[in-house]
Order: structure tokens, then sequence, then C-alpha cells
């Protein structure tokens, strides 16, 4: 088994990998990073979602392999010095959310979201630019408050 | 998904090494699509054969004539390009509305390409400009290219290395986006050449992409949204299914005409 070597929230790691080893069984099965969740397998529904060289994507549909050398981060980067990010913070304090399931990718897009929009993206933007990411709970209305109020604050 | 062994070569001529070195190999861009089919066990290749590590297959290049965009460019990357954005703006647009932010991280065009999907966008902006399909052994016009459901012109092994896009005088993109999966029930890709010839390319009504050649003959004579307003594209041979009638997609091809039209620039 070929063996990969990236980073993963800033930490170098590595570790044994079949071909097929998608990167979100990586990070949950051999790394134990398991706030990033599975929800539909099928590139569908955004729970998945990480950043890797600093671009959301869906990690059930990413080899694992082809991330050599790439940079990672996961839900549990984000908070930094025992403190939340904003955006978890802005999901926490607007309610931005009920079961929870949908909220490591949802925060992860947020963030990517602002990153290329800016913080004072607006409510439209954000809107569309959530069209990959389900949420089976809320409405998105929390969300999208969350976002924005997050996005102040980044 | 079954195992396979992972390639990841750095050059396009290693990767056609092999591909035909491998009795059972695929090329992988974006995966956005090959990754699902083998998750759904619809292929279990023995070699898959990563070409994101090829740098010389990404990237877009700018000239007085034409945009030309290596295969490997990411539907993000085409719609952010500010060359795209002044060259072809309705190529940009159309990149951005590919489904969503995370899938246009990943996506590629030559995968969108080789795929050929009836439902996905970038066949209808190929046909409509007139684009040019560069493999690592010919070059083949967007006319030739799309041969019918997920079939394409490429041999065995073939790699599209990049696409041609020849700069129109104005171009308009307009898609009716299937609500749940964001491929294109029907999408209408309208462009005027430099010479005043329009064309106007179809992706998600038919199992490929196709033109309309009594709209183009109008459109070339008169570009104006009135010039099209009694044609009408007969049903017979579209797509029929739990989302749409071919009726409905036949309505859609010449309601979604119109409005490029309008929208053009
Ligand atoms: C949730 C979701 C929504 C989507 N919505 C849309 C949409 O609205 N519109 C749309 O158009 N598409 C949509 N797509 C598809 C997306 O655009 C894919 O990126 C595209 O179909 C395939 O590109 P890829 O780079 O991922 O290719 P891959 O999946 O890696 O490859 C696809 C096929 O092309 C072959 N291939 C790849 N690159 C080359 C090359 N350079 N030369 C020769 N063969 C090659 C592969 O062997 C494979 O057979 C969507 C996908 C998902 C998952
Ligand atoms: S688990 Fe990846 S998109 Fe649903
Ligand atoms: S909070 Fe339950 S799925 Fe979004």
């Amino acid at each position: 088994m070929p063996t990969l070597s990236l980073k993963v929230n800033g930490k170098a790691v590595s570790g044994e990998v079949e071909g097929r080893t998608l990167l979100v069984e990586f990070l949950r099965d051999q790394l134990g990073l398991t706030g990033t969740h599975v929800g539909c397998d099928t590139s569908q529904c955004g729970t998945c979602v990480v950043h890797v060289d600093g671009k959301a994507v869906k990690s059930c549909t990413v080899l694992a392999a082809s991330c050599a050398g790439a940079s990672v981060t996961t839900i549990e980067g984000l908070a930094a010095n025992g403190k939340l990010h904003p955006m978890q913070q802005a999901f926490h304090e607007e309610h931005g959310l009920q079961c929870g399931f949908c909220t490591p990718g949802m925060i992860m897009a947020a963030v990517d979201i602002v990153k290329r929009n800016g913080k004072k993206v607006d409510e439209e933007t954000i809107r569309r630019e959530l069209s990959g990411n389900l949420c089976r709970c809320t409405g998105y209305h929390n969300i999208v408050k969350a976002v924005q109020s997050g996005a102040a604050n980044m | 998904m079954e195992n396979f062994n992972y390639h990841r070569p750095a050059t396009v001529a290693a990767a056609a090494a092999l591909l035909k070195k491998s009795k059972d190999g695929v090329y992988l861009a974006g995966g956005h699509t090959i990754l699902p089919t083998m998750k759904q066990g619809l292929r279990a290749p023995k070699d898959v054969v990563d070409l994101s590590g090829i740098k010389a297959m990404s990237g877009i290049k700018a000239s007085a004539g034409a945009v030309v965009i290596g295969a490997g460019t990411t539907h993000m990357e085409v719609a952010s390009s500010s060359a795209v954005k002044k060259a072809i703006p309705a190529l940009a647009e159309m990149a951005g509305k590919i489904g969503g932010v995370h899938v246009r991280h990943k996506g590629t065009i030559g995968g969108s390409i080789a795929n050929a999907d009836p439902a996905s966008d970038y066949p209808s902006a190929c046909l409509a400009l007139g684009a040019t399909i560069v493999t690592n052994q010919r070059k083949i016009p967007a006319d030739k290219f799309f041969t019918g459901l997920f079939q394409t012109a490429l041999k065995k092994g073939e790699i599209i290395t990049a696409v041609s896009f020849p700069i129109p005088k104005r171009a308009a993109h307009q898609k009716f986006p299937n609500p749940a999966s964001r491929y294109a029930l029907t999408g209408v890709f309208v462009a005027q050449g430099k010479d005043g010839k329009a064309r106007v390319g179809v992706t998600g009504a038919g199992p490929a992409a196709f033109r309309v050649a009594d709209m183009e003959a109008a459109l070339s004579k008169e570009f104006s949204e009135k010039s099209i307003a009694a044609i009408k594209v007969p049903p017979r041979g579209l797509l029929n299914d739990m989302h749409a009638t071919a009726a409905y997609r036949a309505h859609l091809v010449s309601v979604l005409a119109r409005r490029a039209v309008a929208a053009a620039k």
C-alpha cells in the first residue's frame, strides 16, 4: 500500500492508503477526525466539506492519494487556543443548527464563502453558494444569518 | 468501490503510456463523475491515472482571437478568470452555474467534455462558440465531437489537453437547472461570431448536445428575439423522463434561446 504524506490542520501526518481510500475515510478512520461527516456519499449533501489547499471540496469525492503533499483543514482545525472560530461562534449564537449533522460542512463552506467574497458578503450570494450543502432541520434561515454574522467577525 | 492501482503522472505522454499499459485503466481529472460512477459499481478499473498532476494541462491563455483553456482547469478557475470574463463573459457565467461551489472547485472542463453527460453545460458552449477540442493526438471541431449519449469522438486512451474557444461578437447562456441536481434540465448557449454568423447550442434536451439550424439561419440574418419568436423545436427524439417530458424540453429550448438572445453581450 502506498504511503501518503500531507498536512492536516497544520500538522504533518502520514499513513498507508489504498488507491480507493477516500479523503473522508482517511480523515475519519485513520486520523480519528470524525468531525467531518458522511451524509450521502454521493457528492450531493456537503456534510463532508473540508478545505484542500484553501479550497472547499467534498471529501467523499476526493481520493486520499491525490492529496499527497496538500494542506487539508477540517472542522477540528478552525478553533485556535481553545477559542471557537468566529464562524463557529456565530452558528452557536444565531442558532444555526438543530441536530448539527450538517454543521461541520456548513461551517467549512461558510469560511470558504467569506474568503472568496469578503466580510460583507450579501444574503443572496450566501444562499446561492450554499447550494451544495443540504440541511434537513433548520430551513436555512438561521444558517444564512449565522454566515452573515460570522463573516463580519472573521 | 473496488480497489485499483493509483498513478499520478507529471506529463501527458506518461499518462497516455500508463493507460496503454493497463488492461483496464481510466483517467481521473476532478473525479466528480468518475468516482461516483465507481462507487456505484458501474466501473471497476484496474488502474486509475490521475491527470491532476500534469501542470501543462491547466491554465487559461487569451489572445486576440481565442481563449484557450487547459483541460485540467476547474470550473471555478474559468468562472473567476478575468481573461475569460473579458473575452467571453457568457462562458465565465456558464462555468459559474455548474453544480455548487465545491463541485466547481474540483470539476474540470476536460472531464466534463470527455464525459459528455447529456445534462452537462460545457457541450452547449463548445457548439455555439465553434470550439476546437485539442487532444494529445489531434484537433477535433466541437461539431464532430459530441456523438451521442455519453459518447464522444475520443479514441481509447486519447487525452483532451485543451479547449480553444474563438472569441465571439456577443454571446449568452441560459439554463433551467434541475432544482435538485443543478444540472441543466435544458440549457441554451447562443453566440454571434465576429463574421455575423450565429450559432445555437443546446444541452440537457437531447441525448447529446445539438445545434438548432433554423434559429441559426434566422439569427444570422437578424440577431434579435423577434427573428426566432416563431421557431419551434420538434420534441421527437428529445429526452423524456421523470424530470421533464420531451415536449416541455422542446418548449424550454425556444424560451431559453429567446432569453439568451436578449441577454447576449
Ligand atoms: C453534485 C454535482 C453537481 C453537478 N452539476 C453539474 C452541472 O450543473 N453542470 C455540469 O455540466 N456538470 C455538473 N456536474 C459534473 C461536474 O461538472 C464534473 O466535474 C464533470 O462532469 C466531470 O469532470 P471531472 O473533472 O470531475 O472529471 P472526472 O470525473 O475525473 O472524469 C470524467 C470522465 O472523463 C474522463 N476524462 C477526464 N479528463 C479527461 C481528459 N483530459 N481527457 C480525456 N478523458 C478525460 C475520465 O476518464 C472519466 O471517464 C456536477 C457534478 C456533481 C457531483
Ligand atoms: S457525504 Fe460528501 S457530499 Fe454528502
Ligand atoms: S441541523 Fe440537522 S441537518 Fe442541518
